[in-house]
């Protein structure tokens, strides 16, 4: 039988306010347990909130990035439960009148464009955190997140599939961080997913029941859970089984999800008006002001791209994927106008050094001029490609200038045509069986023969000298 | 002369003119305490080194000619649900026995500031839901004038310290009427302000858009001089007005000549005690004769006040009080099996009947499917009623009518009847709902010698009218305000 | 609909209330009269009124996004009635 999955995220960004939504305590990640914490914030008896104007004018601007309607009139709700990461025993969030609505944001899957929607997007306040090891017949509680700021943005059941899921997630973070309303660092717990999924057969209007999977903190683990949880799904539905509406947890070690007991309760969140904030109302001067810092957005930059540079769609889109690296590359271009170059060394070298080493792409050890300087050596002929490769590696070791490790490891490209002439004789008289295939027409063993001798120089011999001699001295 | 007995306009007089010690006032109001709280059973907890201690402080201020507020030295008690930092904050419920509030309401901080003294917190209805402090869970308060007799609430126990002179002046905080019901019944002077004038940062919520706190004092000049006091914006609290407020104290003007005062007819129909609206009816013609023009008005949403005001309240107490679960502060229960159970036996056991009662109604309203139907429809019809007060103040400058439909009942005449406890506040809730300030003062007493309320509504934050009204009335109607039952223990 | 003991046994334990059995009954009998009392309202329409949130009209209450430190932890834990290592100490939780 062919299904068709059906996905929709609730997507929580914290925002990169200073301090928390309703008081003063910082929103700094980590510190001893209850050490960022004052009574508002831990719900003692009495206090009272007052919202952070940098929480509505972040989350206005994250409604303007994605297309979204701002609400002129908007308001705060309780939601009540009972947890005890959530002091007041409600979180303050927002119910029938969210800040923003009815977004959109464009993703491409494999060259393969679709718009997808938003619902909402709302603004809350952060849970604390549940500490299970602290004792074996007890658990901990610390507040310290208790009271962050939070976005909370709801998407349309658009999804399809679990690369769509990928690539709208990926979208999502990458236009937040070039708006800097969330540093979303996914391994703090900045910007988590969940996921609402059923499947259905193909052809079939109604959805089926779906399942809300929790706080999902990374790419892998979002479209890993997807992929299960489809497959969970349809196994269910083939073997007759049925679907239960419930919410699961999903266990990225085991790889698989299982059913939250904690919220097995069906819930009846009692939302009301929160008596203790007043409305938001966001006129056509502050909207103006918020919209003025908009900056430029990746698709445009993309664009840009493409048309000031001359960068292939799939350099561009790569390159503006994350504001970090499209900065990086700017920085790169304004002292190397060679900018293919750059964009390849970016996407290459540069993005694979920092996958071995499992750094984030803002702490490269490499400057971005310092590329440039290097590609402005080999372009120079200073330098050989090759060479260019390992002056490159020591650069990302140590942070040092292309030019000092050039002298210092003694990688000037040789064009001394008496010398590389030397090596290329060596290497014919040393490879009698590769000169032969070449004379009998197969020309493909010069590249033997090349590597010899770009193997006696070191890498530094200029690769178009070595084949022009090389070729004149064969065909001698 | 007797300290205790002075006003807190005269005694802060004589403190600033060094004829009084503040150590000195001190002393007497902790002896008297003391001496007669153990009858009364007004306070919570009494401050007695504290107290002293700050004395000697304020006295050393004053003696330096360091400037102080016009209330300096001033031996002062609070509700206890108004949260004093270092000072035991109970809401009169096992559930916040030990809380010890690492903190200040806003209300204490400026009370600190004004250099009075802290003399101790004051029993009142656990949560403030009730009408006659009987709910405390510590023990109940009894009104000065028959020790039988309830002190009214949920203020009960500000309003009976004030009537015993055990402190110069109380505050007490109104939601549906618990300053002026229990001022009524205690024959003292208690103002509920406009909604927004005082700040509700520090008070324990009980229904955040109807809670104000305000002064119970002994005459209508001390409410004057307190209120400005406690009166300002807070940055605190989101609900706080910024706006200008006066000096109270320049409305203690003997004169309402041409004020235009309406009589609400609903004010004077059935469940109303004969004795109480004969006595209104009676001052209305002294207010007359002081100048007034009173004129009969129709505030016809009046019997659907109350039923808004328990569902609107119950729903905002429910998540209120959800927070005290036994995790952060406060009571937990001994036996427990897991989480789940913790909380529910805390709470069982934590909360009082009418504290429970109000929980369910209020966890009724707002779930799922009876949203509309009963919180929705609250709030509708809360509206219906502001705009009936909107419409008769375009032609008055005030309401006057009953502040309670009867006087102070025995103990445990009504504690048995929820509803019957709730309609005592029929004359109350409207301003609460409205968020307009009111006042209620003596203005007689009735053959059991009990005293009676008359309460003036008004405009918001208008309560210069309220306090011009009330002292013009005070300062011409005699009155023998001398608590019986506490004689008695004299 | 009509309240029954069920009524409230749900609603109990949605605001995670114990309540013993003479509780739930006395309970049912007040949460009914009650409710037939606050039905009142439905004498009066209300269909185009708008719902009063806050008294005050008032909006964009607003404080600025200031950082000022936080308690000493000592006073955030002072009146629990369970704690250690820094934090709260509630029953373990089951997630
Ligand atoms: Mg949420
Ligand atoms: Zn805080």
């Amino acid at each position: 039988m062919d299904y068709e999955v059906v996905i929709g995220l609730e997507v929580h960004a914290e925002l990169a306010t200073r301090s928390k939504i309703y008081c003063s305590c910082t929103t700094e990640f980590g510190g001893e347990p209850n050490t960022h914490c004052c009574p508002i914030c831990t719900g003692m008896p009495g206090v009272l909130p007052v919202l952070n104007k940098k929480v509505v004018e972040y989350a206005v601007k994250a409604g303007l990035a994605t297309n979204c309607n701002i609400a002129s009139f908007s308001k705060q709700d309780r939601k009540n439960y009972f947890y005890p990461d959530l002091p007041k025993a409600f979180q303050t969030s927002q119910y029938d009148l969210p800040l923003c609505f009815g977004g959109a944001i464009e993703i491409d899957v494999n060259g393969v464009k679709k718009s997808i929607g938003l619902t909402r997007i709302h603004i809350e306040e952060d849970a604390g955190k549940l500490i299970h090891d602290a004792w074996a017949d007890g658990t901990l509680v610390d507040y310290n997140r208790c009271g962050v700021p939070l976005i909370e943005i709801v998407s349309e059941p658009d999804l399809r599939s679990a690369d769509e899921v990928k690539a709208y997630f990926e979208k999502l973070k990458s236009i937040l961080e070039y708006i800097e309303v969330s540093d979303c660092k996914m391994q703090e717990g900045s910007l988590r997913a969940d996921v609402n999924l059923s499947v259905r057969k193909r052809g079939q209007r109604e959805f089926g029941t779906r399942t809300e999977m929790k706080n999902l903190n990374s790419i892998k683990a979002i479209v890993r859970a997807v992929e299960a949880e489809t497959k969970r799904q349809i196994e269910e539905l083939e073997y007759g089984g049925t679907i239960i509406q419930e919410t699961r947890r999903w266990d990225d070690n085991k790889g698989e999800s299982y059913a939250m007991r904690s919220k097995e309760e069906a819930h009846d969140y009692r939302y009301f008006p929160e008596p203790d904030l007043l409305p938001i109302v966001v006129g056509e001067e502050w909207l103006s002001q918020i919209k003025a810092e908009i900056p430029e957005l990746p698709d445009q930059r993309k664009s840009r791209y493409v048309e000031k540079f001359e960068l292939p769609e799939y350099d561009a889109a790569v390159l503006t994927s994350s504001k970090i690296i499209a900065d990086y590359f700017e920085a790169a271009a304004a002292v190397n106008s060679n900018v293919k170059a750059i964009s390849n060394w970016i996407m290459g070298d540069l993005m694979r050094a920092i996958n071995e080493k499992e750094i984030e792409f803002s702490n490269i050890p490499v400057a971005p001029e310092d590329l440039a300087g290097l590609i402005g050596l080999i372009d120079k002929g200073t330098i050989t490609g090759k060479a260019a490769k390992k002056v490159f590696d020591i650069m990302f070791e140590t942070g040092k200038k292309p030019m000092d490790v050039v002298k210092e490891e003694g990688l000037e490209a040789v064009n001394d045509e008496a010398a590389i002439l030397l090596a290329v004789k060596e290497a014919i008289s040393n490879n009698p069986k590769s000169v032969e295939d070449y004379k009998a027409g197969k020309k493909q063993a010069i590249g033997f023969l090349v590597g010899q001798i770009m193997k006696a120089t070191k890498g530094k011999a200029q690769p178009q000298t070595v084949n022009e001699l090389l070729v004149k001295e064969l065909e001698k | 002369m007797e300290i205790c007995k002075l006003t807190a306009c005269q005694t802060a007089e004589m403190i600033r003119k060094r004829e009084l010690g503040v150590e000195e006032v001190t002393k007497a109001y902790l002896d008297r305490v003391e001496k007669l709280d153990t009858s009364l059973d007004s306070f919570v907890t009494v401050c007695n080194e504290e107290a002293m201690d700050s004395a000697r402080r304020v006295q050393k201020r004053i003696d330096s000619g360091e400037a102080v507020s016009k209330a300096a030295g001033l031996p002062i008690a609070l509700k206890d649900n108004i949260c004093t930092m270092g000072v035991k904050t109970t809401c009169a419920s096992r559930m916040l026995g030990d809380f010890n509030p690492p903190y200040d309401a806003t209300v204490s901080k400026k009370l600190k500031a004004a250099d009075t003294v802290l003399l101790g917190k004051l029993n009142m209805d656990e949560f403030a839901m009730g009408g006659s402090t009987e709910s405390s869970y510590f023990k109940i308060t009894k009104n000065p004038w028959d020790l039988e007799r309830v002190p009214g609430g949920s203020s009960g126990g500000s309003a009976a310290a004030v009537a015993a002179d055990f402190t110069t002046f109380a505050l007490g905080s109104d939601t549906g009427g618990s300053i002026r019901q229990p001022s009524s019944f205690c024959g003292v002077v208690g103002l509920k302000p406009t909604y927004g004038a005082v700040s509700r940062y520090g008070l324990v919520a009980f229904a955040s858009s109807l809670d104000q706190i305000g002064p119970i004092t002994k005459d209508v000049a001390d409410c004057a001089l307190a209120m400005n006091l406690i009166t300002g914006h807070d940055c605190m609290d989101s609900t706080s007005a910024d706006i200008k407020y006066p000096d109270y104290l320049e409305f203690l003007k003997n004169d309402i000549k041409g004020m235009k005062i309406g009589i609400p007819k609903e004010y004077l129909g059935q469940g109303l005690n004969s004795e109480v609206k004969e006595a209104i009816l009676n001052s209305l013609k002294q207010l007359e004769g002081m100048g007034a023009v009173c004129e009969e008005v129709s505030l016809p949403l009046t019997e659907y006040a109350i039923p808004a005001y328990y569902l609107i309240s119950s729903a905002e107490a429910s998540s209120n009080l959800a927070r005290y679960d036994g995790v952060k502060y406060g009571y937990r229960a001994e036996k427990y099996t897991d989480l789940l159970d913790m909380y529910k036996q805390t709470r069982d056991e934590g909360f009082g009947d009418e504290v429970k009662r109000r929980i369910i109604l209020g966890t009724y309203a707002l779930s799922s499917g009876y949203y509309d139907a009963y919180y929705k429809k609250a709030l509708q019809v809360r509206t219906l009623i502001q705009n009936d007060f909107n419409k008769v103040f375009k032609d008055y400058d005030l309401i006057v009518g009953p502040t309670a439909p009867t006087t102070a009942y025995k103990i445990g005449e009504k504690s048995k009847d929820p509803i019957q406890m709730y309609l005592g506040d029929i004359f109350t809730v409207s301003a609460n709902i409205a968020g307009l300030p009111g006042i209620s003062l003596p203005c007689a007493k009735d053959s059991k010698n009990l005293p009676i309320g008359i309460q003036f509504i008004g405009k918001a934050f208008d309560e210069g009218s309220l306090i011009r009204a009330a002292y013009t009335f005070e300062q011409n109607t005699k009155l023998d305000m001398e608590p019986a039952g506490l004689s008695t223990l004299i | 609909m009509e309240i029954t003991i069920e009524t409230i046994e749900h609603v109990a334990s949605l605001a995670r209330l114990s309540l013993k059995e003479d509780e739930k009954i006395r309970l049912t009998s007040d949460l009914k009269n009650i409710i037939s009392y606050v039905e009142k309202l439905n004498e009066l329409d209300t269909s185009n009124i708008k719902p009063m949130e806050h008294v005050i009209p008032m909006k964009n209450v607003l404080r600025e996004d200031i950082v000022n430190a936080s308690y000493d932890r000592n006073e955030i834990l002072k009146n629990a009635h369970e704690s250690g290592e820094g934090g709260f100490k509630v029953p373990k939780v089951v997630e």
